[in-house]
C-alpha cells in the first residue's frame, strides 16, 4: 500500500469512527478525538550493515470525554477493521462514562470549543522500502557507519463535538548517522520530503571531510572556563533544554522555572537573543491536543526579554493568564532562535583561542533555580589556537547557567541557521523541529 | 487482565511458507494515570496498547513487521510485509544468526501482588490521593502538592514456529508525592515514590497521608537550608539514589549492543570491552552485583525475555571483577560473550533489543549507623534529582533533592541542591562500606534504542558509602 493509499484510508476511518462516536453522545456531555497515526520502516545501522528492520503501521485515537465539569480520556489503538473499530469506540465511551461520575468536579477544566479547522497534508518522494538499504550504504562503502533511517508518512487529527477539524499529514524520511575512525566520529543528518541519491551523498561527503580533521593530534584539556564556539547542533541541543519546563507557565507558578527570574523581570538574557516559536517552519501541525490553532509566529524571548511564556488554556484558566495556543506539556513545539551577524568563515578567526563543540550530550539541569545545566561533548569538538583547528578533544563535561551562556557571555550568533528536523521515536515518530544558529559563548565552564 | 486469544498457529503456519523461522508476540497494555494537584483533579486518563509483533527469519537475518490488525489476515499482512523487508535487507545483514536465538520455551509467569490492581476503585484511589495532596499543605510556601499514581497492566503472550507459548502477566505500579516550597526566587522539590510489581495493597491512606506530611516538611526544610558545601568529602548514597547510580554508570555500559556499537548513533558506546570481562576491577572487594529477574516485586521481574529465553540471576560484578554483560542470545552469539536474558522491547510496535532487568547491588553488613559513623566530614544524600553521563559511560555528574552534612560520625544539618561527579571505574573503586538493608527503587523510563524505547527496570541496593568524592551545590 502506498503513502497516498495510507493518509486516504486513515483519513476516511478516522471521519467515519468519529462521526459515528460523536452521534452517540448525551445531552451535556462533549467529547473529542484525537488520532496520531503512522506507516513508517524503521531501519538500523552499524558498520554500514543492517543491525534491525522493523516496519510498523500504527493508529491510536483519543477520546477525551466532558460532562458534569469532570473530564475523561482514555487511547486506544484502531485495526483500520470499521466494525471492530466502532464497537471499540463504543466500548471507549461506555468506560469513560462509568468513570466521570467517580470522580470529584475539576475547576480548572477546559470546556471545549469550536476554534475552527483546518487540513494540510504534505506528500514527498520516499524510497520504495526495498530500494532505502542500497541506497543508503553504496556512497558508505568502507565506513563504519552506525545509523538510524525512519520514513514514511506521519499523521495527527483532531474532531470534537463543538464541529472543530484538524488534520495534518506528512510523509519524510530522516537518516541520523555517525560515521567512525575507531573511537573518533562524526554526527550527520539527512533528512527532508525527497530523497536525493547525490544529496545523500554530499552530505555523507561533508562528514568524512570533518572525520579526516579528527586524525589530527589529541588535545588534554584541563577543566576550566574557555571561549567556546556552539556550532547549530550543539546550540539546538542547548536551546532544546527551555522545553525542559524553561518556558511553561505552570512551571513558573508552580515552582518549576528554570527562567523564574526571567519571568519575574529581576534578570534579562542578551540582546543578541530573539526566539520564536515559529510555525512558519512547518514542521509541525499548529492545532495542539485541543483543537486550539497558534498563532503562525509567536515571539517568546525578543533582544533577551522574555515577551511571553507558553500558556495553555488550562494554565490560563488557573492563573488567570492568557492562552497561547500552547499543548498542556507547555514546550516549544518549533522553536526558532533568530541568527546573528557572525559569519560562517569568521567563526574560527573570531573564536580565536579556545573550543569548537559541534555536540552536547546528555544534559540536566544541574541547578534549576539558577538555569544551570550539566552536559557532556561528543563527537567532533577541537581546540582551536589562534584561529586553527589544532585538534581533537577529549569528551569533557561542562556545568553552566543559562543566564550566563544566554546572557552576559553570549559574544555572537552566526548569520547561518541550520533546521533540525525532530528525531523523537519514543511510542511513534514525533513531529516538529527546531531552526537556530551558532553561538560564540566567553567563559563557558567545563569541570571534568 | 486476559486478552483476545488470536489465530496465532494459522498466522505461523502463513509465516513459514516464505520464512525459515516466525515468532509472534502478542502484547496488550493498559496504563491508567491519576493525578492530584493542590486538592484538585488534575489527571485522570488511561491508555490502551494492543498489537503483535511478527517476526521472521529469512537468509539469517531476523526482521519485525508490526500490526494492531488481530484478524488473521491482518496478521498475514504483517507476515508478509516483515518477509518482504527482511528478505530485502538480508544481503546486508550484520550477522547471520539461526533459530537458535529463539530457543523454544514454554511456560507462564504472573506478578506477585497483594490486591489486584483491578478491584481498587476510582473513587478509593482518588481519595487518597486527594488526602495525600491535602496533607501536604503545612504552610503557604508549599505552593506545588502532587499526588499521583501509574498502574500498568500487561499481558505478553509469545508463540513460535519452534514450539514456544509462553504467557506472562504483570501488574506494575508507581506512587508518587511531590512537595514544592517556594519563597522569593527560591524553589525546592521533594518527592517520594513506591515503584514495583504492586497491586491495590499499595493504597494504604493513613501511611499515604504521613508520608505526604514529612514530603512536605522536608521541602520547607530544603527550602531554609544552605547550599552542599564543596569539596572532596565521604559520601553516602540512600537506596533511592543508588537506584541511578547502579543504571547509569553499571547497568547502560554492560550492555552487549551497546559494547558493539549498535547503540554508537545514539546512546552511546560503552567504556568497557570484551576484553574487559573475567579482568576489570571495576570496584572495590565490597562490591557485588546482580541481574535478577526473579526477584518478586522489583519492577523488572520476569520469567522470559521476548526472545522465549528463560530469565535467572546471574552475578554481573563478584568481588569487585567484572563478570558477565547484559547481552541476549543475539548478542552472546555476536560477541561470544556469556549474558544474560535480557531481549526485551517496550511494546507490540518496538523489536526487543538489550536492556538491563533488575540489577541489584547485594547487601553487606553494616547498618546505617555504622557507615555513617565511618565518616569523618561527608554528606548523605537522598533522591535523585539530576543525571548526566558520557556516552561511553565514564564522567558523571548526578544531582540528589536532599542532603545532610556529616560531621565527626554525627548526621547534622539539612543542605539543598545537593550534587557529586566522578568517573565510574574509579568511583567504584571508593566503594568503603556496603549497608546491610537493601530497599527496591526503579523507573519505567529508561531510554535507549533506534527506533527509541523506554523500558521498566529495577534496581535494589543498600546504602552506600564511597570514600574522598568531588561534592558540590548549587549557585549561590
Amino acid at each position: 500500500m502506498n503513502c497516498l493509499d495510507f493518509i486516504s484510508r486513515v483519513r476516511a476511518h478516522f471521519d467515519a469512527v468519529a462521526s459515528d462516536l460523536l452521534s452517540q453522545l448525551a445531552d451535556g456531555e462533549d467529547a473529542a478525538l484525537n488520532i496520531c497515526a503512522e506507516e513508517t520502516l524503521y531501519l538500523r545501522f552499524n558498520n554500514n550493515r543492517v543491525r534491525q528492520n522493523t516496519d510498523v503501521e500504527q493508529l491510536a485515537v483519543s477520546l477525551q470525554l466532558q460532562a458534569q465539569g469532570r473530564t475523561v480520556q482514555k487511547t486506544r489503538p484502531l485495526s483500520g477493521n470499521m466494525d471492530v473499530d466502532r464497537a471499540a469506540l463504543q466500548s471507549l465511551l461506555g468506560q469513560c462514562r462509568a468513570e466521570i461520575s467517580a470522580l470529584p468536579a475539576d475547576p480548572n477544566q477546559v470546556p471545549m470549543q469550536n476554534n475552527g479547522s483546518s487540513s494540510e497534508e504534505f506528500r514527498g518522494g520516499l524510497l520504495a522500502p526495498e530500494r532505502v538499504v542500497p541506497a543508503v550504504v553504496a556512497p558508505a562503502d568502507g565506513c563504519d557507519l552506525a545509523g538510524f533511517y525512519a520514513g514514511g508518512t506521519v499523521i495527527r487529527g483532531h474532531q470534537n463535538s463543538k464541529g472543530q477539524r484538524h488534520w495534518f499529514a506528512n510523509e519524510t524520511f530522516f537518516l541520523d548517522y555517525s560515521i567512525y575512525n575507531g573511537a573518533k566520529a562524526v554526527k550527520g543528518r539527512y533528512a527532508g520530503a525527497h530523497w536525493v541519491d547525490a544529496d545523500w551523498a554530499a552530505n555523507l561527503q561533508r562528514s568524512r571531510g570533518l572525520l579526516q580533521l579528527l586524525n589530527k593530534p589529541q588535545q588534554d584539556i584541563k577543566p576550566g572556563a574557555y571561549r567556546t564556539y556552539l556550532a547549530p547542533q550543539a546550540f539546538a541541543d542547548l536551546t532544546g533544554m527551555l522545553g525542559w519546563n524553561a518556558l511553561s507557565s505552570a512551571a513558573w507558578k508552580q515552582g518549576r522555572c528554570p527562567f523564574k527570574k526571567l519571568a519575574d523581570g529581576v534578570a534579562t538574557l542578551s540582546p543578541l537573543l530573539s526566539i520564536d516559536e515559529n510555525f512558519g517552519l512547518g514542521l509541525a501541525p499548529r492545532f495542539n491536543s485541543l483543537g486550539e490553532v497558534s498563532a503562525t509566529c509567536l515571539p517568546l524571548i525578543q533582544n533577551g526579554e522574555l515577551k511571553t511564556l507558553l500558556t495553555s488554556s488550562r494554565s490560563a484558566k488557573e492563573y488567570g493568564l492568557i492562552a497561547n495556543g500552547a499543548d498542556e506539556r507547555e514546550a516549544p513545539r518549533a522553536l526558532d532562535v533568530k541568527p546573528g551577524l557572525l559569519a560562517e568563515q569568521d567563526v574560527l578567526s573570531t573564536l580565536g583561542t579556545g573550543l569548537y563543540l559541534s555536540n552536547l550530550h546528555y544534559l540536566n539541569w544541574s541547578d534549576p533555580v539558577s538555569a544551570r545545566i550539566t552536559g557532556m561533548t561528543r563527537y567532533a569538538c577541537f581546540w582551536v589556537q589562534d584561529g586553527e583547528i589544532i585538534g581533537p578533544i577529549k569528551d569533557l563535561r561542562w556545568d553552566e547557567s543559562l543566564y550566563s551562556a544566554l546572557g552576559s557571555q553570549l559574544m555572537a550568533l552566526t548569520s547561518h541557521t541550520e533546521v533540525d528536523p525532530a528525531v523523537d521515536t519514543y511510542f511513534q515518530r514525533a513531529l516538529g523541529g527546531t531552526r537556530g544558529p551558532g553561538a560564540l559563548i566567553d567563559g563557558f565552564s567545563f569541570t571534568l | 487482565m486476559p486478552h483476545t486469544p488470536l489465530p496465532h498457529e494459522p498466522a505461523l503456519h502463513h509465516a513459514l511458507k516464505s520464512a525459515d523461522w516466525a515468532g509472534l508476540r502478542h502484547s496488550c497494555e493498559t496504563t491508567t494515570e491519576r493525578a492530584v494537584r493542590n486538592g484538585r483533579p488534575e489527571q485522570n486518563q488511561s491508555t490502551l496498547e494492543e498489537g503483535v509483533m511478527c517476526e521472521v527469519l529469512v537468509n539469517g537475518h531476523f526482521g519485525y513487521a508490526a500490526t494492531a490488525d488481530l484478524s488473521l489476515a491482518g496478521l498475514q499482512r504483517a507476515f508478509d510485509r516483515a518477509v518482504a523487508t527482511t528478505r530485502a535487507t538480508s544481503a546486508h545483514k550484520v550477522f547471520g544468526f539461526t533459530a537458535e536465538q529463539r530457543p523454544p520455551a514454554t511456560g507462564s509467569y504472573r506478578s506477585a501482588r497483594g490486591r489486584d490492581l483491578d478491584s481498587t476503585s476510582v473513587a478509593e484511589i482518588t481519595d487518597c490521593l486527594m488526602a495525600a495532596s491535602q496533607a501536604m499543605a503545612l504552610s503557604d510556601l508549599v505552593v506545588n502538592r502532587s499526588a499521583s499514581v501509574m498502574m500498568v497492566q500487561t499481558q505478553i503472550d509469545y508463540f513460535s514456529s519452534n514450539g514456544t507459548a509462553t504467557t506472562q502477566s504483570f501488574d506494575m505500579l508507581d506512587l508518587m508525592l511531590s512537595a514544592t516550597a517556594a519563597s522569593g526566587l527560591e524553589s525546592q522539590t521533594r518527592t517520594w515514590s513506591r515503584t514495583g510489581q504492586l497491586g491495590g495493597e499499595v493504597f494504604d491512606r493513613d501511611a499515604l497521608v504521613q508520608q505526604a506530611e514529612l514530603t512536605a516538611r522536608e521541602a520547607l526544610a530544603l527550602l531554609a537550608a544552605d547550599n552542599c558545601p564543596s569539596g572532596t568529602l565521604d559520601l553516602i548514597l540512600m537506596p533511592d539514589q543508588m537506584m541511578l547510580q547502579i543504571h547509569e554508570s553499571i547497568g547502560h555500559p554492560l550492555e552487549l549492543d551497546r559494547i558493539l556499537g549498535d547503540e554508537r548513533n545514539y546512546a552511546g558506546w560503552s567504556f568497557v570491552t570484551a576484553a574487559d570481562f573475567g579482568q576489570l576491577q571495576y570496584g572495590s572487594s565490597l562490591m557485588n552485583v546482580s541481574f535478577d529477574p526473579t526477584q518478586s516485586s522489583e519492577l523488572a521481574s520476569y520469567a522470559f525475555d521476548d526472545g522465549g529465553h528463560r530469565a535467572t540471576k546471574q552475578m554481573l560484578i563478584q568481588d569487585g571483577v567484572l563478570q558477565r554483560g547484559l547481552g541476549s542470545l543475539e548478542s552472546q552469539a555476536r560477541s561470544g560473550l556469556p549474558g544474560v536474558a535480557n531481549f526485551r522491547s517496550s511494546s507490540w510496535n518496538r523489536a526487543p533489543i538489550d536492556r538491563m532487568a533488575n540489577i541489584n547491588l547485594e547487601p553487606g553488613t553494616a547498618s546505617l549507623a555504622d557507615l555513617i559513623t565511618q565518616v569523618e566530614r561527608g554528606v548523605l544524600m537522598h533522591t535523585n534529582r539530576s543525571w548526566s553521563i558520557d556516552d561511553y559511560r565514564n564522567k558523571f555528574q548526578f544531582g540528589c533533592e536532599y542532603g545532610q552534612m556529616i560531621n565527626n560520625g554525627q548526621l547534622g544539618r539539612v543542605v539543598r541542591n545537593p550534587n557529586y561527579r566522578g568517573v565510574t571505574v574509579d568511583f567504584w573503586n571508593r566503594l568503603a562500606g556496603v549497608g546491610l538493608d537493601a530497599t527496591s527503587h526503579g523507573t519505567a523510563f529508561c531510554g535507549k534504542g533506534e527506533p527509541s524505547q523506554v523500558i521498566r527496570v529495577g534496581h535494589a541496593s543498600p546504602p552506600c558509602l564511597f570514600k574522598s568524592i568531588e561534592v558540590f551545590g548549587g549557585q549561590a
